[in-house]
Order: C-alpha cells, then structure tokens, then sequence
C-alpha cells in the first residue's frame, strides 16, 4: 500500500448532518484479483442498508474494508465523518498506528457468517470481554450491561452456556449482542444467517429487525431478500466489484433496472 | 402412516443370540507371549549379574537421592519452565509481522535445533574458556576508549566470575533451556496458527489490540493443541537431564548411579537401577499429562458433548427450561 496508489484529495467536511458511512471509489485487489473496481455508497445516520449480490461480487469484502479488516488499495471510506485507517495531512495519506485503527473499529460493530465466538468463554464472557478490555468498564457495569444485551437478544436464559452448548441462530445473537456490548454507531452484518439451518434464520433476523427499529445504523450483506424489502432503507446490488444498481428496496426488487440484478433475482426469488 | 403404527405395535422380537466370530489369532499370540514373558522372567530370577540386592541396597542412597531430586526433578522443572517461557517469545516473534523479530526468530530455532542436545552441553559446560569474567555494562568500552585515546577504559556495571556461574548447574540449565525453548518455540506456532483466523478477526473489529487478542482469544485456544506435546517435552526433558552427565553436572540421578557402579565395579545393576528410576519418574508425569489434557480439552473433549446430550435429553422430557429455546 504506498501513498501514490491512493489519488489525493480534499477531506470533506464532517458535517453532523453527513453521511454515517460514506464510501467513495473503493479499490481492492488481492495479489492480480481485483475485488472492487470502484465502489461507491453513503449511507445515512438510522439508515438500513442492504447489500445484495452474487457470491464472488465483493459484498463481503467491501463490509469488511469498512472497518479496516481489509486494507484498501484506492479510494476513501469515512466512519462517521472519519477517515477509515489513514489520517490525511497536506494532501499526503499516513497509515495509522494500530492503537488508532482499533480504536476506530471499537464505534463500528461487525458481526459475522461464522460467528466467531470465542469458544472458551462463556455468552456472557463473550459478551463482556471487550467492554473489559477494551473500554475498561468496571466489572459489575460490564456484566450488568451484558445481561440486559443477552436478554434483549432473547437468551437471558443461557448466559453461563458456552458456545458449543448453543444452536447456530443461538451463537449469531450472541454475536450481535457481543458487538453491541461496545455501543456502536455502526453495526456491519456479514451475511448472518448463511451458515444457519432455515428454521434458526427467524429468530436472528427479528434480533436484527428490533435493532433496526431502535434506529441502529446497518449494512447488512444478504441473501434473505425479505428482510431487504421488509426492513431495509435502501438496497445495493453489487456485481463484478462495483455497485450495479441502488434505490429503495421495494422499488429495486419490484422492477430492477439492470439486467445483471434482473437475472440475479429472477434466480433467488 | 399404517405402516409405522403396525412397527409400534408389534412385540418386540427375542433378543439375537448368535454365535460370535472366533479369533484364534489371539489365542496363539497370548501363548507366544506368555513364553516370552516366562523367559524374560527367568532370566530376571535366576542371572547372577542382576545383583539385585547390591542394586536395591544402592539406589536409594542418599547422594542418589540428592541427584533425582536436586538434578534431575529441579532441573526437568527449571529447564521446561525458562523453555516453555521463552518458547512463547520465539513462536510471538516468528509469527510477528516485524520482518527483524521474524528473522531473529529464524535464527534461534535453526541454531538450537540444528545442534544435537548432548554436543550443546558439551559446548556450555565448557564455554567458560572464552571468558574468565562475565561482565555487564558498555559493550566495546575498551575499544572505545583506545578511539578517544583513553587506555583501558572500564564501564562496567557488575560481573561475576565464570566459574561460578557458568559450570555445573548453571550451564547444564542453560543448554537444556535454551535448546527446549527451540522445540518449544514450533509447538507453540503450531497452536497458535491451529486458531480459526475468524477469532482474530472477531477480537480485532471489537477494538482488542494484537496483544489482548493474543493473550485473551488466541493463547488459550492453542493451548489445548499446545499442551499434549509439551507433555511430551517434559518428559523427554526428564530423560535428557541423564546427558547432563557430559556437561559435567554432578548432582543429577545418572551421574550418581553412574558413579556407583563405576566405583564398586558393579555397573550393569546401577544401570538397571537407572532404568527403574527413570520408569518411575516418567510413570508420574503421564499421569499428570492425563489429567492436564484433560483439563484443556474443556468444552471440546467427549466428556463434554457426553454431558451436553444428556442435558437435552432431562429438557426435553422435562420441558425446556429456556421455553421456546431451539436447542440443538
């Protein structure tokens, strides 16, 4: 990643009323694959955003450049009027240190496909290891916060089961709650209900839709085509790495301009 | 549907009685065996050059003792204790994205490994040749001060004679340590690279450092790959302390027993007095690596999902607990 691949340009203005997450011009490439050739997005402050497309079309990949997972290689991303992972000085690009970008990811939450609960601890450990570690809340203010999370994601019941006790749709509201426990003011979904049998998709997106109507702001990468016309703001189809159509979910769904989002829905609906 | 109902309805058949399949393979390997054992056991009774009871009266005296306990119990705990530590460090620093603690890394392990246990020894024991004092303070301090024309200028904080510190004991630890710490440095990557990546990634979006995330999610995770072959290590550390005969280290369980039978012109039965001792003493440690991986295995292990089942099992016939939980 050297300086020269990124185009310098003038940082906007982090005005309160801008753009949660805003993406402009987003490259990737891994080794000679090229990922995302130029994605762009703003997605507003409340704002429910989902991302469809075929597997292989950068989704997930462009979820994970958000918070920095992923190196970009061109373009800018800002987090709440903040560039994410460089900070911008005299029209010259400097990487931050790792203190910095962990510090960004601690406002934007990220839940993913496979969960990635830490399986020697329990949901509640789980749930209170980074308000812990990372904020240093006060052990009883952790733990206290952690069982209200787990009881709004409905396992009040299982806080001292480990994750291996737990079903699939158990462990991903876990995981939601994990990411909540740091109060962020954005949550990243990873296609989370993928890797769940059918009967457990329900319960994970109501956790999700309760967020949704609390006025969480979301991105979320999916295959459930329901829940983008039930709860989503707005709707990305992505394709080869760049955004091929966008609009309100209903109207994209209902009459999808492109033919790339027309094949692709006529496949899955 | 009338199907399965006939199926619940019909008695259940008589219970299979069938003749099992024979294995007279076993039958013929038991007798070859007990012949053997009969001969070993003959031997044992009834050969001369057993000595056994110079062996018993022998191996149980007190510079003996000393040397198990002094040498070869402290020295497999101190060894595996300084190697398991610095083990750690390597392995972090073989796996840091700092190109210099990777190379430094490298180097480490290729030397220790690359120079056989008992040649080490050799070279610590008797490493006291290149320095007669080991000092700590300025490096080059002599040098340069002849640079800036001042003649023997000394910085130097504290140092000890080498003698001192440097033969015996202390040597012996250090070879086995610094070499244990090698092997160790590859078992402990080999656990840490064994964690889903998806844990990294997890710790990291949750704002927890490379250091937290090492410590917390990863290091405990690896250690159910890491402990059975530090068990392993441990006891390989006890039977190697025997080389620390070549260092030399005096107070050490073979040496003694070595020395006993060299003195008395009774070798072999020290000998198998050894073999005895050592028996014992890696006896201990597999129980205690039993239980140690037992311990790690926690919520992975059999025991555990055995337990699990069976709680499903009490809810399901006795009302879930949880209500409309989906367990499982």
């Amino acid at each position: 990643m050297t300086e020269a691949t990124i185009p310098a340009q003038a940082a906007p203005s982090a005005a309160e009323s801008g753009p949660m997450v805003r993406a402009e011009n987003v490259h990737k490439s891994f080794g000679h694959l090229e990922v995302l050739r130029g994605v762009d997005l703003e997605v507003r402050a409340g704002e429910v955003c989902c991302v469809l497309g075929p597997s292989g079309s950068g989704k997930s990949t462009f979820l994970r450049c958000i918070n920095h997972l992923e190196k970009i290689n061109a373009g800018r991303i800002w987090v709440d009027g903040e560039l994410v992972g460089y900070r911008e000085r005299g029209g010259k690009l400097y990487e931050l240190r790792e203190k910095e970008v962990v510090a960004q990811r601690r406002s934007i939450g990220m839940v993913f496909q496979r969960f990635n609960l830490f399986p020697h601890m329990t949901a509640l450990e789980n749930v209170i290891e980074a308000p812990l570690r990372v904020r240093r809340e006060p052990a009883a203010v952790a733990r206290q916060r952690g069982i209200e999370l787990l009881d709004r994601v409905g396992l009040a019941s299982k806080l001292n089961a480990y994750p291996g006790q737990l079903s699939g749709g158990q462990q991903q509201r876990v995981a939601i709650a994990r990411a909540l426990a740091m109060q962020p003011k954005v949550m990243l979904f990873d296609e989370p209900t993928s890797a769940l049998d059918p009967e457990l998709v329900g319960e994970v997106l109501d956790v999700m839709k309760d967020l949704a109507r609390d006025g969480m702001t979301m991105i979320v990468v999916t295959h459930e085509i329901g829940f983008a016309r039930e709860v989503g703001d707005s709707l990305v189809f992505m394709d080869g790495g760049v955004v091929v159509e966008s609009g309100p979910p209903r109207e994209v769904i209902a009459n999808p301009r492109h033919e790339r989002t027309q094949a692709f829905l006529a496949k899955v609906l | 549907m009338t199907a399965e109902k006939t199926a619940t309805e019909r008695a259940r058949p008589e219970p299979i009685k069938a003749v099992p399949v024979r294995h007279p393979g076993r039958w013929v390997t038991v007798a070859v065996l007990a012949v053997l054992a009969a001969m070993f056991l003959h031997v044992l009774l009834t050969n001369d050059a057993f000595q056994w009871s110079f062996m018993i009266d022998h191996m149980f005296r007190p510079p003996i003792i000393d040397g198990l306990v002094r040498g070869t119990v402290l020295m497999t705990i101190s060894a595996m204790l300084i190697g398991v530590a610095l083990g750690v460090v390597v392995a972090v620093m073989r796996l840091s994205p700092n190109p210099i603690l990777r190379g430094v890394a490298w180097l480490y392990t290729w030397f220790f490994r690359a120079v056989p246990r008992l040649v080490l020894l050799a070279v610590f024991g008797n490493i006291g040749i290149l320095w007669s004092r080991i000092e700590f303070g300025v490096p080059f301090d002599t040098h340069l001060g002849r640079l800036f024309g001042i003649d023997n200028l000394e910085l130097r904080l504290f140092g000890f004679d080498s003698r001192d510190l440097l033969t015996g004991f202390m040597a012996g630890l250090l070879g086995l340590a610094l070499s244990e710490a090698a092997y160790m440095a590859e078992i402990v990557r080999a656990g840490i690279q064994s964690v889903d990546p998806g844990q990294t990634e997890a710790a990291g979006a949750l704002g927890m450092t490379r250091g937290q995330t090492l410590r917390r999610v990863v290091l405990p995770q690896a250690m159910r790959v890491i402990i059975p072959p530090t068990g392993n290590e441990t006891i390989a550390m006890l039977k190697d302390t025997s080389l620390l005969m070549y260092v030399p280290v005096s107070m050490e369980l073979f040496f003694q027993l070595d020395a006993v039978g060299k003195r008395t012109f009774q070798i072999f039965p020290m000998y198998v007095a050894a073999c005895l001792w050592y028996l014992l003493l890696t006896s201990v440690l597999l129980v205690g690596q039993y239980f140690l991986e037992r311990h790690y295995g926690k919520g992975y292990g059999r025991s555990e999902r055995a337990r699990f089942r069976l709680r499903n099992v009490t809810a399901e016939s006795g009302g879930a607990p949880g209500g409309t939980e989906t367990a499982r």
